[in-house]
């Protein structure tokens, strides 16, 4: 028997200790390292330029920037085009997300609590709407909105995407519903609560963890959303994500500049993802989202 | 006064209740009896106003009120799982049914807090619901339905999921809270001790029909028919078949015992008879006690009590019998009935004659 090296990690002495076998553990760690480092690299890349000029980025392969400027976000947050891109974002974003849960939740109570002519075929229906690629639906929506004024207005975006978020949003809330037994609402209803007080003090609150992560693929999905909201957009009320595909100057590609605004919009998601990550967990365990 | 008359309840082609007619008078408890699917919920469902009966009529306090809703009907409701809103305090959910009703707020606290005291659930009156445990619970659910003084309170099966202790504490509670109510009670179980305990009115359901409705002692002593008398039963029921020669009662291989005084008048012929399993005796206990040769399947001992299962001719029987007895099964042995414990049912199960003890009282 050797006596352990005194150099040897913790972990190690506590392995050699235990008497185990370290060729799996360390394979295993070895791989879950790579596949990490893997999956950071184009963030990473991403930070990385967002701090390097232009000249760097097109004429060198750093690592870490050499010539440290925070000046392509400084060119974000002082130059309308780029800040009002976000602005128009969260904008369309919220008014997208406010109605499609509006909608999408008495909508879902009904698919969740009644039996109705039709209710299978109709919920698959609006599953469907989901799975057809917005480009279908590009050229009739901008032909529409033109002609009755809708076009470049935040409310034309919104309502675009709610073609695709509706139905992921009743699809998602109704599992959540689901899991509330109907003798609730009984109750309820012979308690005296009339059905919109019972909805909203009762029910709402009950199913608070399906409505925030239902906001959250709303979100995600109208934030990351480009064909769309390119399309039915001019320059009035033009999203970050427009912005970033149509940022060529003069002088060729701005790469700093658009690596910037590429952080900037992670950062949102990342925070709603932060907040929501809990009831995730819990939607995907509802067999849902 | 609850009239129920002639209610049906067909939903999607399925029949839940059958013609059903009862009246329920102010201030009484009244026990659902029946198996699991007797149609217990689906007619308190229909007195709560949650399910409009397909046929007949139902009519509080002489007023017809069929499809009215359910938030204007003066009724309180308990279901079997314990049912509170997640998102409110205990305070809050006792108090609820009165807020919504908008009552003055020092109305409601003193409410809230009697009922809660009543419920023994004070000291818990700023928890959630989801933090109590399940007798807890449905003391929560109980004293919100309690709190709304509804003239109707319908309390579906609401011990089936405590465990034995709590349902104990809480039935003994039962009649007492019943007397200070006044309002009529419906309290729904498949428990025939339950029924009697509960010491209230009993209708017995078997198939969504209620088969005899009337003081519970009453039916359980003198079931209308074998339906009424197999649901009124735990253990079962037991039933041979048996014919009336003069006054003998005759079956099996010649036996026979003379005729009790209420089967005395019966015309002769093929009938029913039937006995509760409490009555069987391992020995000879009377003087006029018919001995029945049964084969032992097995026995089962729960302290004080051992329970036999036997095998008579083709019949399946289950007797009761005081003590601790070790049988072997598989053995032919003689067991005893008084005749005075004996009913006699007629061919399409209605009761020809009760059992002699049962009229002494």
């Amino acid at each position: 028997m050797t006596r352990p090296s005194p150099n040897l990690t913790l972990a190690a002495r506590q392995r050699h200790l235990e008497g185990k076998g370290t060729g799996w553990t360390v394979t295993a760690r070895v791989t879950l390292a790579v596949y990490l480092l893997f999956l950071m690299v184009p963030i990473y890349w991403l930070v990385n330029m967002s701090f390097k000029t232009n000249t760097e980025i097109l004429n060198f392969i750093t690592l870490v920037p050499e010539d440290f400027t925070w000046d392509n976000y400084t060119l974000i947050f002082t130059d309308p085009t780029w800040y009002m891109g976000y602005v128009n974002t969260l904008i369309y974003v919220a008014i997208n997300v406010a109605i499609s849960i509006t909608v999408a939740l008495p909508a879902a109570y009904a698919f969740s609590r009644y039996s109705f002519m039709g209710d299978k075929h109709l919920f698959f229906w609006l599953l469907s709407n989901r799975m057809a690629p917005p480009a279908v639906f590009a050229l009739p929506f901008f032909q529409l909105y033109s002609s009755v004024g809708l076009f470049d207005t935040h409310i034309a975006v919104a309502l675009a995407h709610c073609l695709f978020n509706v139905p992921l949003a009743v699809w998602i809330l109704e599992g959540f519903m689901r899991g509330v037994p109907k003798e609730i609402d009984e109750t309820a209803f012979v308690d005296g609560y009339p059905f919109w007080k019972f909805f909203l003090r009762i029910f709402v609150p009950l199913i608070s963890a399906g409505i925030g992560v239902t906001a959250f693929f709303c979100f995600m999905f109208s934030s990351v959303e480009l064909l769309l909201s390119r399309t039915l957009t001019g320059t009035s009320v033009r999203t970050v994500g427009v912005a970033m595909t149509r940022t060529s100057s003069a002088i060729g590609l701005e790469y700093g500049t658009l690596a910037a605004a590429g952080v900037l919009t992670i950062i949102p998601g990342a925070l709603v993802i932060w907040f929501v990550r809990n009831y995730i967990a819990k939607g995907f365990a509802l067999g849902r989202v | 006064m609850l009239e129920l008359d002639g209610i049906e309840l067909v939903l999607d082609g399925q029949t839940f209740l059958s013609r059903t007619d009862l009246v329920l008078e102010r201030g009484t408890l009244n026990v659902l009896l029946g198996p699991t699917l007797a149609g217990k919920t689906s007619l308190m469902r229909v007195m709560a106003g949650l399910d409009v009966p397909t046929r007949g009529e139902i009519r509080w306090n002489g007023k017809r009120v069929n499809g009215d809703r359910v938030q204007s009907r003066d009724v309180a409701m308990v279901y079997q799982q314990f049912i509170n809103y997640p998102a409110m305090t205990v305070y809050d959910n006792i108090a609820s049914p009165l807020r919504i009703k908008g009552r003055p707020a020092a109305e409601i606290d003193r409410k809230t807090r009697a009922v809660a005291e009543l419920m023994k659930l004070t000291p818990l009156l700023d928890r959630r619901p989801q933090n109590l445990s399940g007798g807890q619970q449905q003391r929560c659910a109980l004293a919100r339905a309690l709190v709304k003084e509804a003239g109707l309170v319908l309390l579906d099966e609401p011990l089936a999921n405590l465990d034995y202790k709590l349902r104990e504490e809480l039935r003994e509670e039962m009649p007492r809270i019943f007397e200070q109510s006044g309002a009529i009670f419906v309290y729904a179980t498949t428990e025939p001790e339950e029924a009697l305990l509960l010491n209230g009115n009993t209708a017995t359901m078997w198939q969504g029909r209620v088969t005899q409705f009337g003081r519970s002692t009453q039916v359980y002593r003198n079931p209308v028919d074998v339906t009424t008398a197999r649901v009124f039963s735990d253990p079962p029921f037991n039933f041979w078949q048996v014919e009336k020669r003069g006054n003998r009662i005759v079956f099996g291989e010649g036996q026979s015992f003379a005729t009790t005084a209420p089967m005395a008048a019966l015309p002769d012929g093929p009938y029913q008879a039937g006995f509760r399993a409490a009555h069987l005796e391992l020995h000879q206990h009377r003087a006029g006690a018919v001995a029945f040769t049964c084969r032992l399947i097995v026995t089962e001992i729960t302290g004080s009590e051992t329970f036999l299962h036997l095998e008579h001719g083709a019949d399946r029987w289950v007797g009761v019998v005081h003590g601790v007895h070790d049988l072997a099964p598989e053995s032919l042995m003689s067991v005893w009935l008084d005749p005075a414990h004996c009913y006699l049912f007629g061919p399409e199960g209605g009761l020809c004659a009760t059992a002699a003890y049962a009229m002494r009282n």
